[in-house]
Parts: C-alpha cells; structure tokens; sequence
C-alpha cells in the first residue's frame, strides 16, 4: 500500500495538474479524427461479440417495445460500440456519464411495468441533446449546433448537474466565471462545484483564486477537500495560509507522518513538526511524540540485541511479541514495567524514566504498572506498588486507583487466593466489598465482613456454602461460639 | 441475461409491508448491465473489485465503504475468474479484462490508474472497465485524463440507490456520507440522495407531504423538488402510497446513540424491537414450543409422518437453527452486558445524560482511557460528556485529552481537531474570552465574512444547548418509579427509559401537530433550517388514510437501531408504518471511526 502512496505523491510532485475538459473541442475535425482513431484503434481488441446483436443490455429481444424506447441508450450493442463505447473519444466522454441512470430507471420501471413513466423520466436525464451514447462519428448532424450554442452559467450549472456535456473554457472574464462558481453554489451539488472549481483552478492564478474563494465558503469547503483528495499538499498549504489559518497549515503537515513507515525518517520528520505554527498545547503533544519515537527507536535497538544475544532471562522467558515501535505511551510504558521494571531511572527504558519524561500521572502509572507486574505474577513487586510507609514507620496500603480496580486486574492475571483477598479486604464499600469477597471465593473477607457487620444470620448461611471441615468452616464456628460479640441478629 | 428474472420480485404494489422489495431487482440487474458492458457477453474475465476506499483518511479501510457488498453478486450469470476485495493491494490476475467496482473517488480511480499505468509499462494488453458506484464524478474523469489513460478505460455507472435491508428500512449505502459532508463540508451526495428520492417517488407515488429539519435536508429538498419538476409527468395520476416525508440531519448534537444494537433479523420478529432484558422469557418460550412441535411426531404413523416431514420438519429445522442464532448471540450479548465494565459504562451514560455527578463520570472516563479499554467508547463517552455539559472545561479538555493520547496513540491529536471542528468534543469558551475573541475577528475581517463569523459563533452557542432542548422537548422522560422495560411507555425504552431520540422526538412532534408550530424554541436551538412542504396538485380528498399512515424518514448522515427501534415503538403505539431511508445503518463507534486518524 505504501508503493500507492508514494507513487501518488511523487506525481503530484512531479506534474501540476494538467487540461480537464467537459467540452469538445472547438476544432470539431480533430475531434473526429480523435473518435475515429479511437474506434479504429480498438477494434482488434473488441472482435466478436456478436451475440449482442440478438440482444440489448437489458437483455429482451431487440424490436420489443422496451427496445425501441432504450434504443439510443443500447448504441453499444451495435459491433464496434460494443465496449470501446464513446467513451473511448476522449472529448465526447462526458456526454455519457448518465447512461447508466436511464438503465437503472429503465428496469425499476420494468418492474413495474411502468414504460411510459420511464420514458419521461430518462428523457428529463437524458435529454434530446445528448441522446446520442454512440460513437461521435455517428452523431446526428442537427445535434451539433448544441455546442456551438452559448449557454449561460446558469444554464451551463444545470447541463453539468445532469450529467451533460457542457463546454466551460467559453467563461473567460472573472465576472462570468465566478457567476458560473456562485451558480454551481446554489445548485448544492458537490460533484458540480468541484468541476467548476477544477475549471477555475486551472485557468485563475492562484492569488485571484484564494481571494474569491475566501468570500464563497461553501466553495472554499469543497476545494480544500478537493486538494486534500487529490493529495496536492502544496496548494492547500498555500491556500491556509493565505486564509491565515496556521493550525491548519501545521496539521496537514503533520499528518504527513501517518504515510512515512521508516521509524528513523518518520522521526526526523516529527523533529520538523516541532517547529510548526502550531497552538502551545499541540506544539507539547507533537514534541511528546517526537521524543516517544526517540526513544522507542533506542530501546527496541537495545532489546533486539539484547533478545538476539539471548543472555537475558526476561527475553528468553518471555519474548517478545512485537516492536515497540509506534505503540503509545502506555504501551511503552507496560512493555518498560514488563522488561525493564528494576532499571534505574537514569536508563531510557526505565518506568521511572518514562513517567518522569512525559509527565505520567500516578493514576496511569499505577494501572499501567499494575497490570505488567501482575502479568509476569511479580506479587512482591505487585505488594510494593501500594504500600507506603508513614514517619513511624508503619505500613498502610494506598492506591491512587479504587481498590475494586486492583482486584479486577490481579484476578484477570489469575492472582491465586491468598493475594486476591488481601486486595478485596482493602475495598472500601461493604457491598462491592462482599460481592467482589464472594465471587472470587475470599471466605476470610466474607466471614470478617459478617463479623463486623454483626451479621449472624448472614454468616450461619454462609457456613453452608463452604466446604465442610474446610478452614473456612472451623474459623464460622468459633466465630459463632464466640460470647463476646453481640449479633445484631 | 434473461429477462424473466426478476419478475416475481418486483410486482405486488400496495401488498403492504415490504416496501423495500421493490427496490432490489432494479438495482440488481442493473450491476449486470453495467457488468455486460466489460466484455458485452458472457466472459466478464477477472471481475476485480476495489471497493472500500472511502475517506483521504487511513482509517477509511476499517470502516469499510460498504457494509454490504451487492446481495448476489452475477457471478452465476457470468463467468467470472476471481472476485478480489481490494484494500490498496495491487490486483494480480492474469485475466485479460479487468473491471474494477468502485466508488467515485479520486484515490480509487488512481488505484485503477496504476495498475493500468504498471500494464502499460510492461507491454501487457488488457481491457479495462470501472463501473462507478452509484455515479461517476467530475474528478474521476479528470484523474482519467491526468493519468493518461483516458482512452484506455471504459466505465459506466451502476445506479445502485436503494438497498432494502429489511421490510422497513432501506439503506442508500453511503456510509462515507457523513464525513463528506459534516466533516469536511463536501456536498457531492446531495444530489445523490435527491436521486433516490426521486426513484422512491416514483416507486411509491408523489408524497403530499414533506417536513424536514436541518441545512442538509433543506439543500436535498430544494435538489429533489428541481428533479421531481423535470419528471413531472412521471408520478402524474400516481396515487401516493407514501404519505409523508421527513428529512433529517445527523449534523446536529443529536446526542446519544450509543445503546447496543438489538438482534436483526426478521424471523423473529418480536425480539428486535424489544428491550434486551425481556429477550430471555421469549427466546426460551419459543424453545419450548419447537420442541413440543418435534415431540409431536413420537406415536404418529406413516402417512402423519411423512406429512410431518414434508410440510413442517423444513420450517422448524430453519427455526431451529435460528433459534440457536439468537440464542448464541444473547449469550455474547449477556457476557458484555454482566462485565463490570459495561455496567458502570452505563451507569455513568445515563448520569451524563441527566446531568448529575459530573465529576465522578469524569473520573470514570478517566480510568477508562487511563485503563486503554476500547478507544471508541473512551471517545465516545468523551464526546457524551460534551455534549451534555455544553463542552468540557478547559482544564479537563487538555488532561483528558493528553491521557487519551498516550494511551492511544499521539496521532489522535488529529482526530481531536476534527471532533473539534464538527462540534462533537469541544472545549468550552467562557463568555469573556468568546466576545474577546469576536471583536477581535471582526475588526479583521471585512464585512462579507461577518455573516459567517455570526454564523460560526451562533453553532457555537447552539452546542451548548442539550439541557435545553432535551428539557423542551423532554428528551429525557420523567417516570415515576421504576421503568418497566418489558411493558414499554414511551420510545425511550430504547434506552432504558433514560433517554429518547432527538430525531424520533421530532418526527413525533411534528406529525402530531403536522407543522413546526409551537417547536419553534426548541428549533431554533437546533438552529433552525426547518421547512414543510406539500406536494402541489394533491388536494386532500385524495390523500386516503392509508397512505397518510406511511412515513418514509429519511436519515441524512446514517441511523441508528436505537432511532429505528423508537420510531417502530411510535408506530406501533399510532398506528402508523415508518419505512426508513437511510445514508447508511451507522452507530455511535461508526461515526466515531469516522472522524478517527490512525495509521493504516
């Protein structure tokens, strides 16, 4: 996909944006000359699809009613117009682009026998001027005064709203072909105001073109989407800039590194982006992310070796499963916790590093950090993430996350038991406390909680739901012998 | 190509219901017309398709061009070597005729151009045919030519409009619709849109009456009316079998689609609509009669059983297997639905949506990007939060939005940008700083722009207007008690009795009153762009109530289930038929991926 990419862009580099004509040409013999070399020049590729004869695209006999109604249409059907069709003369093509609307009518309206309705409705597409879908050699002599006529911009935004043939390079003057682009505006019709633009684009200096087109936002809108489109990053850099729209101007550079895949080029070009006229908070994020790709480029470098060289126990146990190339911070940063969790701050690598480089909050840090230690069953490691210790020296766990979070993540990591319900005790509210204790079977959180909770009923119905003889069940029981406590229950 | 396929199809006008049939043979044999044209016979050669290539954005091939490519494709009227799905891969087959289905744009004809640019180079022949779906543009004969193979190809159009998906809906398959236009302000589909409705017309009778809300739906009418003009003759003596009209925007704060889809299909009729939580009781219903229906055949002789066999055993093998369809996605359904997770998710979209507890619903959007959980509800409750709360203040804007980036990736920032720009995730603006800000423009600016800058800072008042409009139009309804989602009141049971629709709301409203009158506070915090119509030349007496009672709505941008849902709700409960419309079937996550810039 990339070779597409690069080859778009270095035509775009290569060659401005050429002649784009809806009309014929004034010179009416060349034309001819063109169609007919055309034609000719196709017949030994199209030989022998004479079958077609028998029959017409929507595939009834020819001389049935239907027939006879689509028959201008099925002009293809005749030997040599069987493919090469008129689109084949280059000038003359867009006189066809409705033909297939007319068949798309013409077989709803088979459905529902409904012929006569067809008929007006493809003639409203159609129209008698451009009738003719054969070969322009064949094109009736009296058609041909269609264009030599002049047609207003309004008129000429109608033509090219159905479809139609319609000469533009007759609008010389400023005045006429900005009429044309308001009349294209009042249309609504995307497709036509494009074309008009294209027509404009080339035939206006880019100056006098941004001007007008900085009054008309509705034009302004399609030709930007026109550029962007066609990948003609210049003009619409120039074009934001004239609009003096700079954040702009610095995005659509930027979103230029999406197409670079070469991490080391893509940096260099990220490094370019620092610079650019973006807002203060953007121009932080884009440095981030410049100085993320720095130093993913030098741990992956560190760590193919280190993983090649095979001296390393955490690689050789658990290798690795992708680059780290253009992952995301917190994909950085797990992969750091994962691999590199003891490295001194100093190291590129080091989880201490990251969060210091780019800011992370606790909150992420200890989630991300959370997840990777539990995932390698590091459960001392896991212990120390939450414990502090106050100025006496005592211990306390502490978590910027709730603690029902840290649960979650441990039994996802299939923590065994005794780990879990450490955690579970810690939860703060009693009811997610006991579903969270009851799910994952912590019957020592249970029966504390019942205790405290006075709940003697509760804890005489839990008795029945362990196993008998079970520790659980001889801790029940000296609980519920237990003189000292005053049941609610 | 006979022409008898399609027959049986198409007749039957006016049989009630499966208004969408109608629309499928047409468009079908048309592809095969188009298909001809290749080779103008049976050999199509390799028919190759690049199909899918959308938006300028990477992030165009995951959200497919098309979610359903053609139904039955002709490869059983032709023969065709190979179908290929092309997502920027070069094409190799060694076909002679290579014919390429795409949409009109221009990085598809470019593709097309390459693969006949590289034929060219290596002295290969081949002929080449593009059909367009559903037209060409300008630009792609432009591409043609600059490319230098204008001459060398061959195109056509294939006039696909109308997809029925199922008995009531029916989809334009313009599924890029909503970032052409809301996002980048491109209106090539207008008149795309105003051709269907033009071929529903003449499909189902001129329409009497037609209501519609929003800039969009105002620009497709205005189109529609000048193509309906020109084909007047066509519906003339036609009676109307559609009544109404109404044209919708997705464009504006429309607020929340963001339920889970329900079950599809229309076997099982019932559970579609129905909230999930009263699926169970029906599903296991229905288990057991098929399974009294099979214990039927123990103690019947042999002429019952082969009556039995013949005539029933087809049936409920079909539902047997249907039933285990359904019962097998209700599982999956279920095991997201018990998650932690997808509770809290919904508690703290429903706390968003009636606006108590912001800060612990931040706090939860928080963990969740924090945790890199999906990205698109992380987006999603993020673009939630700001709508409701009128965009989100600057300091939670800047903090929710770095953590998003690096949990997600640094490119993000430009999918902020164009959430931004669309007015789905915005920052908020303090008055002081907002007329700061326009006196600042305004000096600079000559007076020719002064209508856009009002225009720019009225949208930006008009974001923060959700309380607002829900209140007006009691998007959020207010029930005693608990909602009893199995008996449900109103359409807000799409939601779990939190929330209704902005859209179907409207509908609601206006048909009740047949006009805009007395919606006009809540319109105009819509910003405005209201119109109703009625078809002239139809004079009420022939206006029959049965027409009056089908209401085509026409979603401009893409629907969701959940609005397809409500409005089924509403018509069940006023005996009215809603047929819809659509640019696309779209959801929440879809809309999302839209606006989305990522690497390919």
């Amino acid at each position: 996909m990339n070779r597409m990419k690069v080859d778009e862009e270095e035509y775009w580099h290569s060659s401005k944006c050429k002649a784009f004509t809806f009309e014929d040409e004034d010179d009416e013999l060349s034309q001819l000359k063109e169609s007919k070399r055309a034609v000719n020049s196709l017949r030994d590729i199209v030989d022998d699809d004479d079958d077609l004869e028998k029959f017409s695209w929507s595939g009834e006999p020819v001389g049935s009613i239907s027939w006879s109604i689509k028959e201008t249409a099925s002009a293809n059907s005749t030997p040599e117009g069987s493919d090469l069709g008129p689109q084949k003369s280059s000038s003359s093509a867009a006189s066809f682009p409705k033909q297939a609307s007319s068949y798309s009518l013409s077989s709803f309206f088979k459905g529902r026998n409904k012929h006569g309705s067809f008929q007006s409705l493809s003639d409203a597409l159609t129209d008698t001027g451009v009738k003719n879908y054969a070969p322009e050699l064949r094109r009736p002599k009296a058609e041909y005064k269609d264009y030599n006529s002049v047609w207003s911009p309004k008129e000429t935004v109608r033509r090219l709203q159905r479809g139609k043939v319609c000469p533009l390079e007759r609008f010389h003057s400023l005045q006429e072909k900005l009429l044309l682009l308001d009349e294209a505006v009042a249309g609504h019709d995307g497709n036509v105001i494009t074309a008009v633009l294209v027509f404009l684009k080339r035939t206006l200096k880019k100056e006098v073109l941004f001007r007008e087109l900085e009054m008309r936002q509705v034009a302004l809108r399609h030709f930007i989407h026109f550029l962007k489109e066609t990948g003609d990053q210049k003009l619409l850099l120039d074009l934001l800039r004239f609009l003096d729209r700079m954040e702009e101007v610095a995005l659509t550079q930027y979103r230029d590194h999406l197409t670079i895949l070469d991490a080391e080029k893509r940096k260099e070009f990220l490094k370019g982006c620092i610079g650019l006229p973006f807002s203060s908070e953007d121009s932080a994020l884009v440095q981030d992310h410049y100085t993320l790709l720095e130093r993913q480029i030098i741990i992956e470098a560190n760590d193919k070796h280190s993983e090649a060289a095979g001296q390393t126990e955490i690689f050789r146990k658990h290798p690795r499963k992708a680059s780290i190339l253009n992952m995301p911070l917190v994909t950085t940063l797990f992969y750091s916790c994962f691999y590199h969790y003891t490295e001194a701050e100093g190291t590129f690598s080091s989880p201490a590093n990251l969060k210091k480089t780019f800011k992370i909050p606790d909150k992420q840090y200890v989630l991300t950090a959370l997840a990777a230690r539990a995932k390698l069953r590091a459960w001392h490691d896991v212990d120390a993430l939450f414990t502090t210790k106050n100025w006496l020296g005592y211990t306390k766990k502490k978590a910027p996350i709730g603690f029902h979070r840290v649960v979650e993540i441990l039994q996802r990591n299939n923590a065994p038991v005794q780990i879990l319900q450490e955690y579970v005790h810690l939860v703060e509210d009693v009811e997610t406390k006991l579903n969270l204790a009851m799910k994952y079977k912590c019957h020592d959180v249970v029966i504390d909680t019942y205790k405290d909770l006075k709940d003697r009923l509760q804890l005489m119905a839990y008795r029945c739901k362990v196993d008998r003889g079970s520790p659980a069940e001889v801790k029940i029981d000296s609980i519920l012998s237990n003189p000292q406590i005053r049941w609610k229950n | 190509m006979g022409g008898g396929r399609n027959g049986g199809v198409a007749g039957a006008p006016g049989g009630g219901g499966d208004e969408s049939e109608r629309c499928l043979p047409g468009a079908l044999q048309n592809l095969e017309l188009a298909l001809v044209g290749v080779a103008g016979g049976d050999d199509l050669g390799a028919l190759v398709i690049v199909w899918g290539t959308p938006c300028g954005s990477r992030a165009g091939h995951r959200s497919l061009g098309c979610h359903h490519l053609p139904p039955s494709l002709p490869e059983q009227q032709h023969e065709v070597d190979k179908l290929y799905r092309i997502e920027n891969k070069p094409a190799h087959s060694a076909s002679d005729q290579l014919c390429f289905l795409v949409r009109p744009r221009i990085r598809s004809v470019k593709y097309v151009a390459d693969i006949v640019n590289a034929d060219k180079a290596s002295g290969r022949t081949r002929k080449y045919k593009i059909i367009f779906s559903p037209q060409k543009f300008y630009t792609c004969e432009m591409v043609l030519e600059e490319e230098g193979i204008y001459g060398d190809v061959t195109w056509d159009e294939w006039s696909f409009y109308l997809l029925p998906l199922d008995d009531d809906i029916i989809s334009m398959e313009l599924p890029e619709f909503f970032r052409d236009y809301f996002l980048e302000g491109n209106q090539c589909w207008i008149s795309t849109v105003a051709q269907a409705l033009q071929l529903m017309s003449s499909l189902f009778g001129p329409f009497t009456r037609t209501y519609g809300i929003g800039r969009c739906a105002k620009m497709v009418h205005e189109v529609w009316r000048e193509v309906a003009e020109e084909s007047e003759g066509d519906s003339l003596g036609r009676k109307p079998e559609m009544g109404q009209v109404f044209l919708m925007d997705r464009g504006r704060g429309s607020g929340a689609h963001w339920a889970p889809g329900n079950a599809q299909d229309k076997v099982f009729n019932k559970i579609r609509n129905e909230h999930f939580s009263s699926v169970f009781g029906f599903l296991s219903q229905k288990a057991r009669n098929l399974q009294a229906q099979y214990d039927r055949r123990r103690g019947m002789d042999i002429k019952q059983m082969k009556t039995f066999v013949s005539q029933e055993l087809k049936g409920l093998k079909q539902e047997h297997r249907l039933l285990s369809l359904h019962i097998g996605a209700c599982e999956s359904i279920m095991k997201k639905k018990t998650k932690q997770d997808f509770q809290e998710l919904l508690k703290t979209e429903h706390a968003l949506l009636e606006g108590f507890a912001i800060r612990e619903s931040i706090g939860f959007i928080e963990e969740h990007i924090d945790r890199q959980v999906s990205p698109t509800d992380s987006l999603r409750l993020l673009c939630l939060l700001s709508i409701t709360e009128n965009g989100l203040s600057p300091k939670d804007y800047r903090s929710l939005r770095t953590q998003y980036l690096q949990s997600y990736g640094p490119e993000h920032l430009l999918t902020f940008h164009n959430l931004k720009r669309i007015g789905l995730l915005t920052e908020q603006v303090s008055g002081e700083t907002l007329t700061a800000v326009e006196s600042k423009v305004s000096k600079a600016v000559t007076d020719r722009a002064a209508g856009k800058l009002s225009d720019a800072f009225s949208s930006l008042a008009r974001k923060s207007n959700f309380r607002a409009v829900s209140k007006k139009l009691g998007l959020i309804p207010r029930v005693a008690g608990e909602y009893d989602l199995k008996v449900p009141q109103d359409m807000a049971y799409v939601f779990s009795g939190a929330y209704t629709p902005l859209s179907c709301k409207m509908v609601e409203q206006v048909l009740e009153r047949r006009s805009w009158q007395g919606l006009e506070e809540a319109v105009r915090l819509l910003s405005g762009n209201e119109f109703a119509a009625a078809a002239p030349g139809t004079a009420a007496e022939e206006n029959s109530w049965d027409s009056q009672r089908i209401i085509l709505a026409v979603f401009l941008g893409g629907c969701t289930f959940s609005e397809i849902s409500a409005l089924r709700f509403l018509g069940k409960e006023r005996g009215l038929r809603f047929v819809f419309l659509t640019t696309a079937i779209t959801s929440s996550a879809r809309l999302l991926e839209a606006m989305t810039e990522s690497r390919a």
